[in-house]
């Protein structure tokens, strides 16, 4: 019996720790930028994000000016019980009571740290980052050293106006357009009913990539290229077949004694549609809408292609793109604006987890 | 007197009946003309516009919503108008014809088309030709833009490439999600760990590439690692690299980009996997239990084929998603250092380059590739009878 129990702890203990090590792998690199986009513009160039956890490190102590000392850096230095070169400052010598000196600066006009092991942490938090990719004018960023840099903002907030004005209507449209379809599919007769069915089920294995070269003709021809409408079409052209075929497997389903009733009181399709089925199939609606949503507020290929030539409609994973080219370097800006990105769809995650989970379990997986 | 009023009735009745007509005809004519008009305003303020951003947010947003909605209106209220034969009659297509029409033109038309185009030169079949002209003018090269797309070096690396993303990323996302399922089924902290687990699911990818850009940030030896993965090499006393870059151990490279993949899709297979091991009755677990089989047998010998339906639809599915895959590679090293795949090609030639005929011959070879896949994906989710 004590063992059975021990066992039982040491299962507990595995499962746990085990899941533990998961889950840290999995939000580490969230973590991550999550920290570094509240950090100052100069420490993240400079030490790792995670220096925000206590740690130890070398910290200055005093400084002393090296000419008072009358010391000559050409040669073999003394200084605080240190002897070495001038090479050997600048990597920093350790004394005999546990500390260390280090040169700063050239041999000229430089400066020697007496500097000390101690337990930090690195906690300069700044909102600066958010402003700079927020804004569409230039920002004004000052150098602890009192200088003062000019540089551009990165109008993220434009970015995400327009992901959200694109990303709303390609999600209601192509849902709207379903249902009736869907509706028409599993509750009315008419001619070629199966075949229909049968080609937008068919349709689910056209990967996007086959419609672009041909759409981008048509958009030429139509003058259509880098309009609101011109994307709003293909997000909804490309999420048809399978909203179509999702919300057909639930209105399929639905009861069919209710609409006879409803039919025999006189109540056109329509009404049928828009007073019955549309609220009784709020749960499929509902997660489709949410992958929908997630698809296009995170689509990148399609956006590229269709809104691509112009920057005043240009969405938040474009610009963030934009940003990884020209400025790959400035992690200050990059992980703010990843996490301005990422802000829409962690919301509508944690909010709506629930429908999340159940459209996922109903196959809302774009092929 | 009853026989005048009858008349007069009749008559009324005729008239009316002319009047409405006449009236159902101009409203017939005239609604759809306002509504067009109207949505035709709207598409012109949206495109030429210089209001300030919000307003045109909400703008578009109303007007594409609410549009599609009032065409639905309009054009149900004209059927309803006509007889009622003709109404039974039309009334399905006013509610299939959009999406028909829409899916007829994004999808089906397009494949026929793009597979006429991948049969031409970088310029795709000549304007101003009937079809036989077009299909005897210079411009048409027959498949030799297939015998390139198999032939061609950088091809083959994608091909390659692709290959390593199925087998290591589909394979690695389903094995991580299967492990955290089955571990967080008997965990007290299920919930919460399958949240995080789940969590990147919901970031895009080129928010997942600035992640792990940032993971992989390279600096010289002798200057302080701000790239986690860098930092812990140094500190064991290894050689900082730029990992995906790293173009010496070509093509083991492309590990470090499907790593995000991974960590982007485990949370997806966790979901189904879960949500199929609570299928399992407890009956059969305690059974194999009261047989003295341990917990890897019941979980290889029981659970496994139990659940062998879902594995084979995550596995298919994420298969599918990795054939396509561009954004993260197209973020992360724009297809350099010999990381391209099929979609970043596809992109490459049809945009960048321009050549139209090859870049529709790479999306053909991508349809045929995932129709297999596809097919077999729907039966087995036809199979679960999902929803």
């Amino acid at each position: 019996m004590e063992s059975g129990k021990r066992q039982k702890l040491l299962g507990s203990l595995f499962v746990n720790g085990t899941l533990l090590l998961l889950v840290m792998l999995w939000t580490i690199p969230t973590l991550g930028i999550f920290v570094s986009s509240f950090r100052n513009r100069d420490d993240i160039g400079t030490s790792g994000w995670w220096n925000v956890l206590p740690h130890r490190e070398w910290q200055p102590v005093r400084e002393i000016d090296p000419k008072e000392l009358g010391v000559d850096p050409n040669g073999v230095m003394e200084i605080e019980g240190a002897t070495g070169t001038f090479e050997e400052f600048r990597e920093g010598i350790a004394t005999p009571d546990g500390k260390r000196v280090t040169w700063i600066g050239n041999k000229r006009i430089g400066k020697v740290e007496v500097q000390e092991w101690v337990w930090t942490v690195n906690w300069n938090f700044t909102l600066d980052n958010y402003r700079q990719v927020l804004g569409g004018q230039d920002f004004v960023f000052k150098k602890p050293d009192g200088t003062v840099e000019v540089v551009p903002g990165d109008n993220m907030n434009r970015a995400f106006l327009n992901s959200l004005s694109v990303a709303v209507p390609s999600t209601v449209i192509p849902i709207l357009i379903a249902a009736f379809a869907a509706y028409a599919f599993a509750w009315m007769n008419f001619p070629g009913r199966r075949a229909f069915f049968i080609t937008v089920v068919a349709l689910l294995v056209v990967p996007l990539q086959i419609a672009l070269v041909p759409i981008l003709r048509d958009y030429k021809a139509l003058n259509l290229n880098g309009t609101f409408l011109a994307i709003w079409l293909a997000h909804t052209g490309f999420g048809l077949a399978l909203a179509t075929y999702l919300l057909y497997n639930y209105i399929s389903t639905l009861p069919r004694d209710i609409l006879e009733s409803a039919f025999i009181d006189g109540a056109s399709h329509f009404t049928v549609f828009t007073q019955l089925i549309l609220p009784l199939s709020v749960p499929a609606l509902a997660s489709f809408a949410i992958f929908q949503f997630l698809w296009i507020w995170n689509d990148y290929l399609v956006a590229l292609i269709f809104l691509g030539g112009n920057p005043e409609f240009e969405l938040v994973t474009q610009r963030m793109a934009a940003i990884v080219g020209a400025r790959g370097q400035d992690w200050h800006l990059l992980t703010a604006g990843a996490f301005i990105s990422m802000v829409l769809p962690l919301a509508v995650f944690f909010g709506l987890q629930r429908y999340f989970v159940r459209g996922l379990l109903a196959g809302s997986v774009k092929g | 007197m009853d026989l005048r009023r009858d008349m007069g009735n009749g008559q009324q009745s005729l008239w009316s009946r002319i009047l409405s007509f006449i009236g159902r005809l101009l409203l017939a004519i005239s609604i759809p003309l306002i509504a067009f008009y109207v949505l035709y305003l709207g598409f012109v303020f949206l495109r030429d516009s210089q209001a300030p951003r919000a307003v045109i947010a909400l703008v578009a947003i109303v007007w594409g919503v609410g549009g599609v909605a009032l065409l639905y209106w309009i054009f149900n209220g004209l059927v309803e108008m006509l007889p009622d034969a003709w109404t039974t009659r039309l009334l399905p297509f006013v509610f299939v014809g959009p999406a028909v029409a829409i899916l007829g033109w994004y999808l089906a038309i397009p494949t026929l088309r793009t597979f006429y185009i991948s049969l031409f030169d970088r310029d795709g079949p000549p304007a101003g030709m009937n079809f036989l002209q077009q299909l005897s003018s210079q411009a048409f090269v027959g498949l030799s833009n297939y015998r390139a797309v198999f032939t061609e070096s950088l091809m083959l690396e994608a091909f390659r490439n692709n290959l390593m993303w199925i087998v290591f990323g589909s394979t690695l996302s389903v094995t991580f999600g299967l492990v955290v399922a089955v571990l967080a089924d008997r965990s007290r902290f299920e919930k919460v760990a399958k949240s995080f687990i789940f969590l990147p699911y919901a970031i895009s990818f080129v928010g997942a590439s600035i992640i792990w850009n940032f993971i992989y940030e390279y600096r010289p030896a002798n200057q302080p690692q701000v790239g986690l993965l860098n930092a812990i090499v140094t500190s064991f006393g290894g050689t900082p690299q730029a990992w995906p870059q790293w173009v010496s151990i070509i093509p083991w490279n492309n590990l470090f980009l499907i790593v995000i993949v991974i960590w982007l899709q485990a949370g997806f297979s966790m979901v189904l996997f879960s949500a199929a091991l609570k299928g399992i009755p407890d009956e059969l677990l305690e059974a194999g239990r009261i047989d003295g089989a341990n917990e890897f047998q019941i979980f290889f010998r029981i659970m496994i084929p139990y659940i062998q339906g879902t594995i084979i639809s995550v596995w298919t599915t994420v298969v599918i998603f990795t054939l396509k895959i561009f954004d993260v590679v197209w973020v992360m090293t724009g297809g350099q250092f010999g990381t391209h795949v099929i979609a970043t090609q596809f992109y490459r030639q049809s945009f960048t380059n321009g050549n139209s005929g090859y870049g529709s011959a790479i999306a053909i070879v991508l349809l045929i590739a995932v129709i297999p896949v596809m097919y077999y994906n729907l039966k087995q989710f036809r199979e679960q009878e999902a929803f």
